[in-house]
């Protein structure tokens, strides 16, 4: 009981400290000082206690999609395993609930923008649905190839590639981690994919979906991106910390932020890609998904 | 060759008699413009347009200017490039002629113009929508097609820039084609000219190039009372246009930076240009010069104190530009964003009659300073830049990074220079104010901003009062040049190639 409740609590808080030590270490490359690590949750805190404003071309859809996004991104935050190395749901496929709860959360973000009747959130739609259709199935060949190396359906079993199959798992572990990296920046739409700081309506992709969004609906929506940044990380930690380690909530603190780090600095240290390379960018994620694909065939079916 | 009759030449900051301007009928001016503007290839300058714009003459005739520049000298005056003026007399039952753009794609803009100020038609004229007023009826492009989308931006943006409406026609990512709809600055800033001429507005017109405004409308008024300027002030104006064009050209760096999200490029470039403007704060108590120059010369006085803390200060800026400059080029990301994106080719940026910076980029290089030289020029032996112009973001980049080394050159030799007339007064003092204008006068002011040639024109009747006032910033001619810039670029490259070019609304829509 308390595990669940201590894994809720770091779900829910964690990815503001994730997102705000990325900022800090954006501030730190610019020779700045930054915010508070803490500053992404008084923001949060600031927009919930702000009033509405609502464009008078939306409906209902437009004003759910904050409320339907978030309740399904903490849902599907159930099914991963986070500080404890257990999830608070696990059942067999579990994956599969997770992808497309996922999947309906980000559908109502893209109807929700497409709703307001802007051009701009239309762009940002297309191109969000655009990068999710390559990103997906990536997503899955992964998940799956490593399921069915460790034998168990679940979330859990990731851990168990390493001290199952030995080197052979390594060499998974790390291709599946790099993609899963690429994975972080491109759903919490980070450098080089997005730029989340940028105020150019035309060069944006989620933040433009979000632009009709005020007060809490903002607060949620911002919210619910970086809870997914903590839940991709946090497959990564469990997918490369080794089961059999006693101090798995320290390595997985400690990775949460070097992760947190890694992306501060990849933010600062290069352009964004046109967006015409970012199809190149996701698709170098699908590569590395055929290559954890075939290395699990090979040691399934042996070769 | 222009033919001397129809024509007289004009030198820059000069002023010409009014009466003696040649009225011709508007089918031989035509013919006579179409003669002189017409490229015939890539490596000769004809001449150019750079006014073209009516008065009422009474009784409802309406006489219109026209000047050309002949910034190469093209038609081999002994004395060097220069100004060409003539007119054509419109009477009220005329309210059409043939339109020059259709051969001369500069006069786009120009007719566009005219024709809103004083209805007179320029028949075929193929563009021909509102300049900057009644942008509530703008007849907007049309394209329709099964991926064709229309993406409205403005004309409130989301950064704290001034208004203006974009509407591109995209196809998918693809931008086919872009308008822009000005106007939504304008404000009548010529007819206050000529109402109540001041400093104070003069170098309120534009904001990021107050010095170039002010110094133009200076040098203009200084010409119409025959005001004396000492070196002196002549350089401490030469410094403050010199320091302009590095604060501005850093920002522009910065800013390029912060839109491919290069957010090392943005604070460095930012931080350094606070240095550059508060060393202008220094100066003249204003971090954009305000105030700075007056008529007769400026007002502040720079001592060595000031010089010796100026050239340290640069030295740091220059260095730490120079370096993030060169970490940029470095970055594959970086030139993978820069380069091939919104170029404008050296033929095309001919052809619509591009000037200033974005000009030199696509390799069309006319610069005032080196065109219509003044005295320090030569004195101060300074030596225009030759660039191989590529027309793409990333030349408009390399392009300012040059010119803010060039203008710290200059700054330095200014510095030493200034030592050489240490006790010369820098301004007549206000009663130059009042001096009288001289009479049916016609004076043309060329000064080279930061972002290219600004044209300053009045005249004078024969009271010796102002009667016209003109004015025009390179972002008349170079908007267009943006326009044509995005085509067959992403949409999401637009604000890119925008801060590239870096435009002036409130210059264009005066």
């Amino acid at each position: 009981m308390i595990s669940i409740l201590i894994n809720l609590i770091i779900l829910l808080i964690l990815p503001f400290i994730m997102t705000g030590i990325i900022k800090k270490t954006k501030a730190f490359w610019c020779g700045r000082k930054g915010a508070s690590i803490f500053q992404p949750l008084y923001d949060f805190i600031k927009l919930v206690k702000k009033d509405f404003v609502i464009s008078k071309t939306t409906s209902f859809v437009f004003s759910l999609t904050p409320l339907v996004t978030i309740s399904c991104i903490i849902f599907a935050g159930l099914f991963i395993p986070l500080v404890s190395g257990k999830a608070i749901i696990t059942i067999p496929a579990g994956l599969i609930i997770f992808a497309y709860i996922l999947g309906l959360g980000k559908f109502f973000s893209l109807i929700g923008a497409m709703d307001t009747g802007s051009s701009f959130e239309g762009m940002g739609a297309s191109r969000e649905a655009c990068f999710t259709s390559i990103v997906e199935p990536a997503f899955f060949i992964i998940m799956a190839s490593i399921m069915a190396l460790s034998g168990n359906y679940t979330f859990e079993s990731l851990s168990k590639i390493i001290s199952n199959t030995g080197n052979y798992g390594a060499l998974i572990a790390i291709f599946a981690a790099l993609a899963l990296f690429l994975m972080v920046l491109i759903e919490g739409c980070r450098v080089p994919v997005d730029d989340p700081s940028t105020h150019l309506e035309l060069t944006m992709i989620h933040e433009v979906m979000i632009l009709d969004n005020s007060a809490s609906g903002l607060a949620l929506l911002s919210y619910s991106s970086s809870i997914k940044m903590l839940l991709i990380s946090s497959l990564i930690a469990k997918l490369i910390i080794p089961e059999t380690v006693s101090f798995y909530p320290l390595l997985y603190f400690a990775l949460i932020f070097i992760i947190a780090i890694i992306i501060g600095t990849v933010e600062s240290s290069m352009a964004r890609l046109r967006m015409s390379h970012v199809f190149e960018f996701i698709f170098i994620m699908s590569t590395f998904a055929l290559i954890v694909l075939s290395l699990a065939a090979v040691r399934i079916f042996g070769g | 060759m222009i033919n001397n009759k129809n024509w007289i030449k004009i030198k820059n900051n000069n002023a010409a008699d009014l009466n003696a301007i040649p009225t011709i009928d508007i089918k031989i001016l035509r013919e006579e413009i179409i003669s002189c503007c017409t490229i015939k290839n890539l490596e000769t300058y004809p001449m150019r347009p750079v006014a073209f714009f009516g008065k009422d003459w009474g009784n409802g005739n309406t006489r219109l200017f026209v000047i050309l520049a002949d910034d190469k000298n093209s038609n081999n005056d002994p004395e060097g490039s220069a100004f060409y003026i003539s007119s054509a007399m419109f009477d009220k039952n005329t309210k059409t002629y043939e339109s020059i753009t259709p051969l001369i794609p500069a006069f786009h803009m120009f007719e566009r113009e005219f024709f809103e100020e004083f209805n007179i038609k320029p028949l075929n004229h193929p563009w021909l929508k509102p300049m900057r007023k009644n942008q509530d009826e703008y007849p907007f492009f049309e394209m329709e097609g099964e991926e064709i989308h229309q993406v409205a931006v403005g004309p409130i943006h989301a950064g704290i820039i001034e208004p203006g409406h974009f509407r591109f026609m995209c196809n998918g990512e693809t931008v086919y084609h872009l308008e822009i709809a000005l106007g939504y600055q304008y404000k009548g800033i010529e007819e206050l000219m000529v109402k109540s001429p001041s400093n104070q507005l003069a170098e309120s017109i534009a904001g990021d190039s107050t010095i170039a405004y002010n110094l133009a409308y200076s040098k203009l008024f200084e010409t119409l009372k025959n005001i004396p300027v000492s070196n002196r002030a002549q350089l401490i104006r030469m410094l403050a246009l010199e320091m302009e064009r590095t604060a501005i050209h850093i920002g522009d760096l910065g800013a390029i930076a912060g839109d491919i999200a290069y957010l090392m490029g943005a604070s460095v470039f930012g931080a350094t240009r606070t240095l550059v403007i508060n060393t202008m704060l220094e100066f003249s108590g204003s971090r954009f010069g305000r105030g700075l120059i007056t008529l007769g010369g400026v007002n502040f006085d720079i001592d060595n104190e000031k010089i010796y803390r100026a050239i340290k200060t640069f030295d740091k800026v220059e260095k730490d530009v120079k370096r993030m400059v060169r970490t940029m080029l470095k970055n594959s990301t970086v030139m993978s964003r820069l380069e091939k994106t919104g170029t404008i080719s050296t033929e095309r940026a001919k052809e619509i009659g591009l000037t200033g910076m974005a000009a030199r980029a696509a390799g069309v290089s006319l610069d005032t300073r080196f065109d219509f030289p003044d005295k320090w020029i030569k004195e101060l032996d300074i030596e225009n830049i030759k660039i191989k112009g590529t027309g793409d973001v990333n030349a408009r980049f390399k392009l300012r990074f040059r010119e803010i080394l060039q203008s710290f050159s200059i700054i330095k030799k200014i510095f030493e220079k200034l030592k050489e007339y240490p006790n010369e007064p820098i301004n007549q003092g206000y009663q130059v104010l009042n001096k009288e204008n001289l009479k049916d006068a016609f004076v043309i002011s060329a000064v080279e901003g930061w972002r290219g040639e600004v044209i300053h024109i009045a005249m004078t009747d024969n009271t010796g009062a102002l009667t016209r006032y003109k004015i025009k910033d390179p972002s008349f001619n170079n908007w267009y040049g943006l326009a044509l810039a995005v085509r067959n670029n992403g949409v999401s490259d637009f604000p890119l190639c925008n801060k590239s070019f870096n435009l002036s609304y409130s210059g264009c829509d005066l």
